[in-house]
């Protein structure tokens, strides 16, 4: 069937802010979508709320609305752009959610939007678990045993059925949050509850456990005329119990018999036939018991998925493009092989090397966050490595997950070390390698792992011999989706280690520079990152150069083989990146874009004469070293906050009298503010040195802690001789709540001309004594009157693409020009790019709510996982868009329960009062009721959590309360805050931790009292000039 | 203990690797399969015999082996070639280690060869003769790889098929089939069975009348290996039943139908070998995820070797009108066809799997429905 004619524009929605079980996968195959759909001449509309993806970039889509994605904002972009078809696949859960909710409430219908991809009776059949089931039954699959309910009582009446432990999966949630593994009565009936609460439609299922049997993915596509494909198969290494998105798996599956692999392929085209999606990827999991041969189905997605993603990668199967041609009539055989070129898209790829994926956590920035691994997805991020054989891929993956802080095994003993595998964590297969290392039998590792023995002998071969799989010379393989039965020709390498082989690459005759990405996403280093790597290839191509990408991130759109001319997907290590280098023999390596990862090579490259583009490797060691950097702002006659350097208690204890509290503490060399913290006194800081100064001689930094003061960021573009300040952020949030984790607003709201004017020259001032060649972030805290610069840091920062789209300059595409040799004076900027008459608010997005245990509270420590965007006219609005968009909708009306420290009381009172004019009933602790009815506040009085019922937790948890203020009295868990923000996330009760975070909100409020804010699309906010054209 | 020994192929070209299985050279065609599981039933596919196998997929033998994959009573490959190779006897379902079976089965085997290096070399200079050989002196190798006869115009069907007469699915309900024998897959006899099928399976050089004998419903012909070019005793059995009885046919069984048609066969680059080749059904336009072995083709119409479209085009045979039921999307050749005049049908590939894909079993059907429409 060739495309359709009979639909012109097709919206696309995206998944929103990276969240734990959504991440970067989603804007690899939206972009994919957006660009096949512009080649096959329809017009696009996306609509995300994400401004570091690449697909909100303006030139990928036609119109680009960065809009909350909730019924109402993208009801109003369809009303406006009136699309005709809704392709609903390629935005993961959210978009699938988004979907079925535009359908229900009549919306579609009404602009008569035709969903694409999948029906609507499709995504139900798929994701209400009870439809799902019953489709499985009636075309005759098997599903563990389970039970549906609505309630606990009806939960407790399955259990005998089914049996503990027990699987509980609440419906319609991502990751399966809120599930869980029930051993015991008592969690039985905590899970349920909770997954009752974490379901959107308070559905939850019972699932008889099968923990250890095997997992399998298998990704189907499915065309128009009925055609499947299997593109992938993948094994979890993990077994069932370990969510698929925190176990380690390999692709292609290993231990299957081909008989028994063929039934899993026949019951993969059974499901998604039954379900009935059209056209287009679906993810259909398995549970396999290889003793028996027994199969049991899990689950369906009908979209594309972070598997499919990683399917795409480990093939070179660009699954999001296909599926994306065949919503618009194409059918498999229709559509070319681009990797072949000769071969059609309709065949299953097959693969000559094996491809481990490798989650990455984030546990140690969440205390007392259960670390356990479980239903419930909790990595933030994943490494892919290929290799010629399994160790290979497994010993590349590992080192891909750069862990800042290498597993603490060595401290361990082998009996602790086989104990701690009985409970699968994050640490797992370190400690199952050290255990081998230490002799440990296969059989001992699996009576506790029920791992697969195939796997575990193939792992204590790699432990006890880990020069073996290496043996031979390193060369680089093309990724080919068919094992060299056909000639190669797209440019997708991986290196692996074989006797009497020769490198694949053609390198042709154009110089070529190299791209380091930022690796597996972390808290601290995510999607912005890769945003500013794509922006780079794209530059470097522009620049008639071959652009080489290097990442080991299968999520990204970077390595997406179209990004760049050469992508080669390896790990981020010196030994990795040199190994690249030398078939490339690039031009020059940029590692400004890939945040902090590529930095730790520059001196390394450096000394290897590799030739690295834009900063010196110098300023870099200037700005991160505080007694180099102190020096460098005093002969520019700035002010840093007093600080000082301590290597021992005793030298903390006498720099803290010289610095005087209270103070920030920190050790040297950290990033995202790990293990950063706030001390008020000589206690709060003994009792920080006693847990964070190890004497390994590694320095402590104390700075002057300014409280309440204004942060603000700064990205600007400097090229040695001229810098030019692109965008200034004020913090909504006072300093002391990471910038990463902290609202901020574009132009400024409330600084001076005169401040904004000294925080320009500062910032350019330092750019410029820094020697930054590209691009440069500068954070300032403005405290009173004075302006005290926080940090500097000479490369791609988080903010850019926010900045890039507020102003609509393209920083990173600038950087990489200046880098490549142009003047600022050439690249055409605008001389004001903050004058536009709309407000920008970027707001972050917290995981608390899949980490039980963890305080709900914003610090130093940076925590957030994404982040949104928010554009307006006016800051309030924007603001209340950035806050919907984030998760936390404001409430229009109810019960805001007020309680603050003493030290923020008075500033409680403008908040409790614009609440009251608004009509909220507010409700408080006794002192802060006290201050507030001292000025004419009227507050009713709630007792404190010891002091029995109704106090604020009961009435959060019976919803009660619709906004909770609630400043910190010094964190630490099982405070009364802790509690209360617990409760509040737990309700999904926006609840505001900061006063100025506080006034904001209840201004936003009474902004969105004027009636539905208007959607904007970025084409049309820069249509002046000097923006987007500039960029091109 | 690794024993270092190498892959030598006709043209000089060496791989360096470990001895394991059996301590024996080996020497044949040398080919390879890019299916991903399934190393038991491709070593033990009669339709492997002369060849020494590689396999691309870089670890075999994981899951062990076990009587339920066997194709035939034993391995027909003349050795095998693998990048890494485990023996695991105690996987779920092992009943032996792959190494130590292959060693119990006399067949040679290295380990620790770059395959990927190998298939690119076949890939662009076509299949040749080789061999696997212990370290020993380069010269007697090559002596060996030439004196291996070349896969053109060689008659294997002799050698692996029946030699006397064996009767399958005793006591069925359904068609009584006589198969000629070439050296047939257990998948396909199972297949039929299941069926209800009772089939005779007959040796190779059957003669037209014996074949008809008991007066089947069809005549099946079976897959196999070798030089169909060299098997004119069979086609002209094969011609002696055209038209008198529904003729079906599998891979060689397919070829040699089409030679006693009238048609040209002839040999291909480096062959199909796999278990992800596209497969278009002409009939229903449904396309097949397919199983193949085969590295004979049979000519389009025109005498050349790809079909172009998507159309059934005809050929003028010498029992009437042929018509292509199935093209291979990855390279356009004929992989099966539909007589119109008499009843038969052919297909190139292997609808019964094993290994591979389930999605051609319903040719089984169609099969058995025209034998009943007879
Ligand atoms: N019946 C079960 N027994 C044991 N583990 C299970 C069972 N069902 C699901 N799981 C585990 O829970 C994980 C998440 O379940 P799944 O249905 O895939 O939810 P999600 O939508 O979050 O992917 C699976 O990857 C699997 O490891
Ligand atoms: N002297 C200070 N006074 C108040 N807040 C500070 C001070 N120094 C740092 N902070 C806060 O700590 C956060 C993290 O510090 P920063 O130096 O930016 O570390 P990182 O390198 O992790 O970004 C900042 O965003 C700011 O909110
Ligand atoms: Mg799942
Ligand atoms: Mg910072």
């Amino acid at each position: 069937m060739p495309r359709r004619d009979d639909i012109r524009r097709i919206m696309i929605i995206g998944s929103g802010p990276i969240v734990i079980g959504q991440a970067a996968e989603f804007d690899y195959s939206g972009v994919q979508a957006c660009k096949v759909l512009r080649e096959e001449g329809y017009e696009v509309v996306l609509v995300n709320s994400n401004p570091a993806t690449i697909m909100t970039d303006p030139e990928f889509a036609d119109a680009t609305y960065v809009e909350p994605l909730l019924p109402g904002p993208v009801a109003a972009v369809i009303e406006k752009e009136r699309p005709d078809a809704l392709l609903p696949t390629l935005g993961g859960q959210t978009a699938l959610n988004l979907a079925k909710a535009l359908a229900e409430d009549g919306t579609l219908e009404r602009y008569g939007v035709e969903l694409i991809g999948a029906d609507y009776e499709a995504i139900d059949r798929a994701e209400d678990r009870e439809r799902f089931r019953e489709t499985m039954e009636a075309a005759g699959l098997s599903m563990p045993a389970s039970a549906i309910a609505t309630s606990l009582e009806e939960a407790r009446l399955h259990l005998d059925s089914v049996g503990l432990p027990a699987i509980i999966r609440p419906a319609f949630t991502l990751g399966g949050r809120g599930g869980g593994i029930a051993r015991s009565a008592g969690e039985f009936d905590e899970i349920v509850a909770r997954g009752l609460e974490a379901s959107p439609i308070g559905q939850v299922l019972i699932d008889q456990s099968v923990l250890g049997w095997g997992e399998f993915e298998l990704e189907v596509m499915r065309d128009g005329a009925d055609n499947c494909v299997i593109v992938c198969s993948i094994e979890n290494i993990d077994p069932m119990g370990v969510h698929t998105g925190d176990s380690v798996t390999v692709a292609p599956q290993q231990t299957l018999p081909d008989e028994l692999y063929q039934q899993l392929r026949d019951q993969a085209l059974t499901v998604i036939r039954a379900v009935g999606v059209e056209t287009g990827g679906s993810n259909v999991q398995f549970a396999v018991n290889a003793q028996t041969g027994e199969i049991l189905v899990i689950e369906m997605n009908p979209r594309v998925s972070r598997s499919s993603a990683l399917a795409s990668k480990a093939t070179g199967f660009p699954i999001a493009k296909i599926a994306a041609r065949l919503a618009v009539g194409y059918t498999l055989d229709e559509i070319p092989n681009d990797i072949t070129e000769v071969t059609p898209a309709s065949f299953e790829p097959t693969i000559d090397y094996v491809v481990v994926k490798w989650p990455r956590f984030a546990f140690e920035k969440f205390e007392g966050a259960d670390a356990r691994l479980s239903t419930h997805m909790k990595s933030v991020g994943e490494a892919m490595a290929i290799g010629r054989t399994f160790k290979q891929a497994f010993a590349k993956a590992m080192r891909s997950r750069e862990l800042d802080s290498p597993a603490a095994t060595s401290k361990m003993s082998p009996t602790e070390l086989l104990d701690s595998l009985t409970v699968p964590g994050a640490d797992r297969f370190d400690c199952l390698m050290a255990a081998f290392a230490g002799g440990a039998s296969v059989d001992e590792v699996h009576q506790r792992t029920s791992i697969d023995r195939w796997f575990l002998e193939e792992l204590r071969d790699l432990a006890l011999y880990p020069e073996t799989p290496f043996e031979g010379e390193r060369t680089f393989r093309a990724v080919d989706t068919c094992a060299a039965e056909f000639e190669a020709r797209t440019p997708y390498f991986y290196s692996g280690w074989d006797t009497g082989a020769v490198d694949e690459v053609e390198r042709g005759e154009k110089p070529s520079v190299m791209i380091l990405g930022a690796g597996p996403n972390r808290i601290g280093q995510g999607i912005e990152f890769d945003y500013c790597c794509v922006h780079a290839a794209m530059t470097v191509r522009e620049s008639g150069r071959d652009a080489v990408m290097v990442n080991c991130n299968p999520e990204t759109v970077s390595t997406d083989y179209d990004t760049s001319d050469r992508l080669y997907f390896e790990p981020l290590t010196l030994e990795d990146v040199l190994a690249v280098a030398r078939v490339e023999k690039p031009e020059g390596v940029i590692l400004q874009f890939g945040g902090q990862t590529p930095l730790k090579l520059a001196a390394g490259l450096a000394d290897a004469g590799v030739p690295l583009l834009g900063t010196d490797v110098e300023a870099i060691d200037l700005a991160e070293d505080r007694g180099r950097f102190g020096r460098l702002l005093d002969e520019l006659g700035y002010q840093a906050p007093p600080y000082a350097e301590a290597h021992s208690v005793e030298e903390a204890i006498t720099a803290a009298g010289e610095v005087g509290f209270p103070l920030l503490v920190r050790p040297s060399y950290v990033l995202g503010g790990r293990a950063m913290e706030i001390v008020y006194d000589t206690d709060g800081l003994e009792d920080y040195l006693a847990r964070h100064v190890h004497d390994d001689g590694r320095a402590i930094y104390l700075d002057r802690f300014l409280e309440n003061a204004i942060e603000v960021d700064v990205d600007l573009l400097c090229d040695g001789r001229e810098a030019w300040v692109g965008g200034i952020m004020q913090h909504v949030e006072e300093a002391g709540i990471h910038s990463g984790d902290s609202a901020c607003v574009l132009p400024p709201h409330s600084l001076g001309p005169e401040m904004l004017e000294r925080i320009r020259t500062q910032a350019a001032g330092l750019a410029l004594k820094l020697g930054v060649v590209g691009l440069c972030n500068v954070q300032f805290a403005v405290y009173g009157a004075e302006l005290y610069v926080i940090e500097a840091n000479p490369r791609a920062s988080r903010t850019v693409p926010f900045v890039s789209k507020a102003i609509g300059v393209p920083l990173a595409k600038m950087a990489c020009r200046i880098m490549l040799g142009e003047a600022i004076a050439e690249l055409g900027l605008p001389d004001d790019p903050m004058g536009h008459d709309h407000v920008s608010v970027k707001e972050a997005v917290m995981p608390f709510d899949r980490f039980d245990g963890a305080d709900a509270l914003l610090g130093p420590e940076m925590r957030s996982t994404g982040e949104v965007m928010g554009v307006a006219r006016d800051f309030p609005t924007a603001f209340a868009k950035a806050q919907a968009a984030a998760g936390a909708r404001l409430p229009d009306g109810g019960c805001a329960f007020i309680t603050v420290t003493d030290s923020d009381k008075a500033g409680a009172v403008a908040i409790g009062q614009t609440l009251h004019d608004l009509g909220f009933r507010i409700v408080a602790t006794s002192g802060t009721r006290e201050a507030l009815e001292r000025m004419g506040v009227p507050a009713e009085e709630l007792k404190k959590i010891g002091d029995g019922s109704p106090n604020v937790v009961d009435m959060i948890e019976s919803g009660d309360v619709t906004l909770v203020v609630n400043t910190p009295t010094g964190s630490g868990a099982r405070t009364d805050g802790w509690q209360i923000r617990r409760a509040a996330v737990a309700r999904g009760i926006p609840c505001l931790t900061t006063l100025s975070g506080g006034l904001a909100a209840v201004r936003a409020i009474a902004a969105a009292r004027q009636g539905a804010a208007e959607v904007l699309s970025l084409q049309e906010l820069h249509r002046e000039p000097g923006a987007m054209e500039s960029a091109a | 203990m690794s024993r270092p020994g190498f892959v030598l192929l006709e043209d000089g070209t060496r791989f360096e690797g470990d001895l394991c299985g059996a301590e024996q050279h080996g020497c044949g065609e040398m080919v390879f399969t890019t299916g991903m599981s399934g190393y038991q039933e491709s070593v033990t596919d009669p339709s492997f015999a002369g060849q020494v196998l590689a396999f691309t997929y870089p670890l075999i033998g994981n899951y062990g082996v076990s009587g339920a994959a066997m194709e035939s009573d034993r391995i027909h490959v003349n050795g095998v070639v693998m990048r890494e190779a485990v023996n695991r006897d105690d996987a779920p379902a092992a009943e032996q280690g792959w190494l130590d079976w292959l060693a119990a089965g006399g067949v040679p085997a290295i380990t620790g060869v770059d395959t990927r290096s190998l298939v690119r070399h076949l890939r662009s200079r076509g299949s040749m003769r080789g061999g696997i050989f212990a370290a020993a002196d380069e010269e007697s190798a090559r002596g060996l790889v030439e004196a291996e006869p070349p896969m053109d115009g060689r008659d294997l069907a002799k050698v692996v098929g029946t030699r006397t007469v064996v009767h399958e699915g005793v006591g069925g309900d359904g068609p009584r089939v006589a198969a000629i024998d070439t050296g047939i897959k257990r998948s396909i006899v199972e297949q039929m069975v299941q069926r209800g099928v009772q089939l005779d399976l007959h040796p190779p050089d059957v003669t037209a009348e014996d074949l008809l004998a008991g007066d089947p419903d069809a005549v099946f012909l079976a897959n196999g290996p070798g030089d169909p070019a060299a098997l004119g005793y069979v086609v002209e059995t094969v011609r002696g039943v055209i038209g008198k009885k529904p003729v079906f046919g599998i891979c060689l069984g397919h070829q040699l139908c089409c030679r006693a048609l009238g048609l040209e066969t002839f040999k291909l680059p480096f062959g199909h070998r796999g278990a992800n080749h596209p497969v278009k059904d002409l009939e229903t336009g449904k396309i097949e995820i397919t199983s193949q072995n085969h590295g004979f083709a049979v000519a389009a119409p025109d005498g050349g070797l790809r079909v172009e479209e998507d159309e059934p085009v005809r050929w003028e045979t010498d029992f009437g009108v042929a018509e292509l039921s199935h093209v291979n999307l990855y390279d356009r050749t004929v992989e099966g066809l539909r007589l119109l005049d008499v009843p038969g049908a052919t297909v190139q590939y292997h609808p019964e799997a094993g290994p591979g894909p389930h999605d051609s079993l319903y040719l089984f059907d169609r099969f058995l429905d025209q034998v009943r429409a007879a």
